[in-house]
C-alpha cells in the first residue's frame, strides 16, 4: 500500500495510531480514532474534546455510509482532522470534502494537482453542508 | 416552467466538463471499465446488450417545445432516429456510442437538460403529476416543491453512495397520478383546517422483488422544513439501511424490518438535530420558483362547446381529453401506444410535432407521464380538433388511454441486460389481440403492465393486470398477476399460478378478461370484479384444461 497522505490543515498532524471505536470508550488516554462503516459516530460525541484525529474507513468506495459520520462528527463541532482512509477514489474528492473531510489516505495514490482539480469541480453548490461554502440558494438571496 | 439562472447552468455545464473528461480518460486506458462504470452510471450511460443507453431526465416529467424539440433531433444525430420514453417521466436512447456521449450532454446542456443521477445508487430525477398545474382537482401545484427538491439532491455530497437507488415523487392532488405510494418517498401536498399547506410524507415504498406500499412517516411537515426532513429520512436510510445484500438494501426493506413507528423516530430525532443546522432554503427561494409557474395567459373568453359531430373525433375526446381547471381548456393526453406498436417509443419526427404542436396550442409546455405516453396540459378546447387531425396524421392519435392497448412496459431482454424476458413482443400481441377499438372501451379501465424482470420497471405490481417475465430454464416463462393497483387505492397484484409461454400468456390476459365481462356488476372496472369476486373464478377459466375433442 503506498502511504500518501493528502493533508489539508496547518496543524502538526498526529502520530498517536488510531484505535478502534470500542477501544477508544476503554482508552483515556487515546487521541486518534477510527470509525469503521458500521460504527456509530455519535458515539464519539461526549468525547470530541480530547480526540485530534478521525480516520473513517471505506473498505470500498460504494459504502457511502462515512459522509454520514463524518457530516455528523462537524455538526457536533469536531474540529480536528478528519481523514478518509481506504477505497478513496479521485472522483468522490470533491464530495468528501463538502462533508467535512480535510486529509486522505486514498490505497492508491492521488497526486495533490489531480485532487486540486478535483475540489474545483464544482463551481458552486445547491446544499448547505459543514465546509462553509454558501449553498445557491443563500447566494441568491443574500441577507 | 422554471427556468435555469446562471447558477444552475454553470453546474449543468461543469457536469458535461467533467464527463467529458472522464470518458477521455476511459477512451485513452487511463480507467478501466470497472473504475469507470460508476463514473458513466451517474451520467445516465448504460451498457446494455448491443449498445450504451443514455437516460436522460425530465425533471418531474416537463418539458418545453425547445427541450422536446432536442430529443427528438439527438434521436436523429446519434441514435437510430428515435425514443424510449419510461415510466419514471425520462427518457432513454438505445443506440448510443460512448464518444459521441459527452457531446449529447453538451447539446442537453444547451436546453437546461442532462443526465444528472439518472442511475446510480443515488437519489433519482423526481418525478410527479403530470397534470401539475392543470388538473380540475389539484390542491397545491407541487411543481415548485419538486424543484427545490430537484437542486436540493443534485449532487447531494452525503447522499451518492446510498445503499441503493432512491426516487421520490411529489403530488398535490386528492388524485394520485404518480403512484406515489410506491416510491421510497411519496410526498403528497395537502391542507389542513386552517388552510395551510403540508407535506405529507409517505417512506418507505416500491416494487422490484419485494413490492411494498409505503406508510405515513411525517404526517404534515411544513414545506419550510421539506428538505431539512428528506435530508433526515435519508440520513437515517445511508446509516441504516442493509449494504449486505442488494436485493434487500432498499429503503423499504429497513422501514419494514425495524417497523414504521421506529423508522419515524429515528428521523424525528435526526430532523430535531438538522432543524438546528440552518439547511433549509429561505422561504424566498420557494417563492422565486413559484414564480416560474404562475398560470399561463388563460383567454377567460374561451369557449367550452365542442363540436363532436366527428365520431372518431368524439370517441378519442372521450377517451384522451381530461377535465382542465380552466373553462374553455383541455387537458390532452398523446398515446404512445398505436395497435401493436412498442410502448413508450417515439420517432425523431413524431418528438418534433408534439413539440410543436405544444408551441402551438399548449403554452409551449408538454409532459412525460409515467405510462409513457405525452401530455399537453393547456390546449384550448376550440383548438381540439385541429390538433388532433395533426396527431391522426403522424399515428398519434391512438385513443386508448387507460384502456387494455395503452400497455405500460419495460425495454426487456430486447435491450435490458438485466431482463430474463422480452416484454416488447408480448407488449405487441396483446395490443393486436385487442387492436379493435370498441372491445377496449367494452372492457373500461385496465391497466396492463409489463416487467421483464423481477426488477419491475414494467410496474407490473401495480397492473390490474400484470406480467413478469421471468427465466425457466433458459426459456422465457410469464407469469400473470391479478388485481393490482396505483393511486388512492394502491394495492399489489397476487400471481395466478404457474407461468405462460409468449402465447399462453396472451391467451391468460383473454381469458380473463373473459371472466371479468361475464361476472362484471353495475360500474364495475376489471379491478373492482377482481376484487369482489376473489381470484377463484379466474384461475378456474385460466387453468381450465381444453375440451378433449376440441
Amino acid at each position: 500500500m503506498v502511504e500518501q497522505n493528502l493533508r489539508y490543515r496547518s496543524d502538526e498532524p498526529v502520530s498517536d495510531p488510531a484505535v478502534t471505536v470500542d477501544a477508544f470508550a476503554d482508552q483515556n488516554n487515546a487521541t486518534a480514532v477510527r470509525i469503521e462503516p458500521g460504527d456509530d459516530a455519535r458515539a464519539l460525541l461526549p468525547h470530541l474534546d480530547r480526540i485530534a484525529l478521525v480516520e473513517v474507513n471505506f473498505p470500498a468506495y460504494t459504502d457511502g455510509r462515512g459522509y454520514s459520520a463524518a457530516r455528523i462528527l462537524r455538526e457536533h463541532g469536531y474540529a480536528g482532522e478528519l481523514r478518509a482512509v481506504g477505497d478513496v477514489l479521485l472522483d468522490q474528492l470533491s464530495h468528501m470534502r463538502r462533508c467535512g473531510f480535510d486529509s486522505f489516505a486514498p490505497n492508491q495514490a492521488i497526486s495533490s494537482e489531480a485532487a486540486d482539480k478535483a475540489f474545483a469541480t464544482w463551481p458552486d453548490v445547491y446544499q448547505k453542508t459543514v465546509d462553509g461554502r454558501p449553498a445557491i440558494w443563500a447566494k441568491r438571496h443574500p441577507a | 416552467m422554471y427556468q435555469y439562472d446562471s447558477y444552475d447552468q454553470s453546474m449543468v455545464d461543469a457536469r458535461v466538463a467533467e464527463f467529458r473528461g472522464q470518458v477521455e480518460r476511459r477512451l485513452a486506458g487511463d480507467l478501466t471499465e470497472d473504475q469507470f462504470k460508476p463514473l458513466r452510471l451517474k451520467n445516465g450511460l448504460y451498457l446494455q446488450l448491443h449498445a450504451y443507453m443514455l437516460r436522460v431526465a425530465v425533471p418531474y416529467g416537463t418539458l418545453n417545445s425547445r427541450q422536446m424539440r432536442m430529443l427528438g433531433d439527438i434521436a436523429d444525430k446519434y441514435d437510430r432516429g428515435y425514443g424510449h420514453f419510461t415510466t419514471r417521466q425520462n427518457i432513454q436512447y438505445n443506440w448510443i456510442k460512448l464518444e459521441d456521449a459527452p457531446d449529447i450532454l453538451a447539446d442537453l446542456a444547451s436546453v437546461e437538460m442532462h443526465a444528472i443521477q439518472t442511475s446510480g445508487n443515488c437519489i433519482r430525477n423526481t418525478t410527479s403529476d403530470q397534470f401539475a398545474g392543470a388538473a380540475a382537482d389539484e390542491l397545491v401545484d407541487p411543481r415548485p416543491y419538486a424543484e427545490l427538491l430537484r437542486q436540493w439532491s443534485t449532487f447531494h455530497p452525503e447522499f451518492d453512495y446510498l445503499p441503493r437507488k432512491f426516487k421520490i415523487a411529489i403530488i398535490g392532488s386528492e388524485t394520485d397520478r404518480a403512484a406515489m405510494k410506491l416510491h421510497d418517498i411519496g410526498i403528497q401536498l395537502v391542507k389542513n383546517d386552517a388552510g395551510e399547506i403540508g407535506c405529507r410524507f409517505y417512506v418507505g415504498g416500491g416494487m422490484g422483488r419485494t413490492p411494498m406500499i409505503a406508510p405515513v412517516i411525517g404526517d404534515f411537515v411544513s414545506p419550510l422544513q421539506m428538505v431539512s426532513y428528506a435530508e433526515a429520512c435519508l440520513r437515517v436510510y445511508n446509516r441504516y439501511g442493509r449494504r449486505d445484500n442488494k436485493y434487500k438494501a432498499r429503503i423499504k426493506i429497513l422501514v419494514h424490518e425495524i417497523g414504521a413507528d421506529e423508522y419515524r423516530r429515528q428521523v424525528e430525532e435526526e430532523f430535531a438535530h438538522i432543524l438546528t443546522l440552518g439547511l433549509e432554503p429561505p422561504a424566498a427561494e420557494l417563492e422565486r420558483i413559484k414564480g416560474f409557474f404562475e398560470q399561463p395567459g388563460f383567454d377567460a373568453n374561451a369557449s367550452d362547446e365542442l363540436d363532436l359531430s366527428d365520431p372518431d373525433f368524439a370517441l378519442w375526446v372521450d377517451q384522451n381529453v381530461h377535465a382542465h381547471k380552466q373553462p374553455g381548456y383541455a387537458i390532452v393526453n398523446i398515446s404512445l401506444k398505436p395497435v401493436g406498436g412498442i410502448p413508450g417509443d417515439a420517432t425523431a419526427d413524431q418528438i418534433r410535432l408534439m413539440a410543436d404542436l405544444a408551441l402551438a396550442h399548449s403554452f409551449d409546455e408538454l409532459r412525460v407521464t409515467h405510462a409513457q405516453n405525452i401530455v399537453l396540459p393547456h390546449v384550448k378546447k376550440a383548438d381540439l380538433y385541429g390538433l388532433w387531425q395533426k396527431l391522426d396524421e403522424a399515428g398519434l392519435a391512438a385513443a386508448n388511454l387507460d384502456l387494455i392497448g395503452d400497455i405500460i412496459a419495460c425495454p426487456g431482454l430486447d435491450y435490458c441486460a438485466l431482463a430474463n424476458a422480452r416484454s416488447i413482443p408480448v407488449a405487441q400481441k396483446i395490443s393486436n389481440r385487442f387492436a379493435d377499438l370498441g372491445r377496449q372501451r367494452e372492457l373500461g379501465e385496465l391497466k396492463l403492465k409489463i416487467s421483464g424482470c423481477i426488477n419491475a420497471c414494467g410496474h407490473h405490481h401495480a397492473g390490474h393486470i400484470g406480467i413478469l417475465g421471468v427465466d425457466r430454464k433458459g426459456v422465457e416463462n410469464y407469469q400473470l398477476l391479478l388485481g393490482g393497483c396505483e393511486g388512492a387505492d394502491t394495492s399489489l397484484g397476487t400471481i395466478t399460478g404457474p407461468g405462460f409461454n409468449e402465447d399462453g400468456i396472451v391467451d391468460a390476459v383473454e381469458k380473463a378478461t373473459d371472466v371479468y365481462l361475464a361476472q362484471r356488476a353495475e360500474g364495475e372496472r376489471f379491478v373492482d370484479t377482481y376484487r369482489r369476486i376473489g381470484m377463484a373464478p379466474f384461475k378456474e377459466a385460466i387453468y381450465a384444461k381444453e375440451p378433449a375433442n376440441g
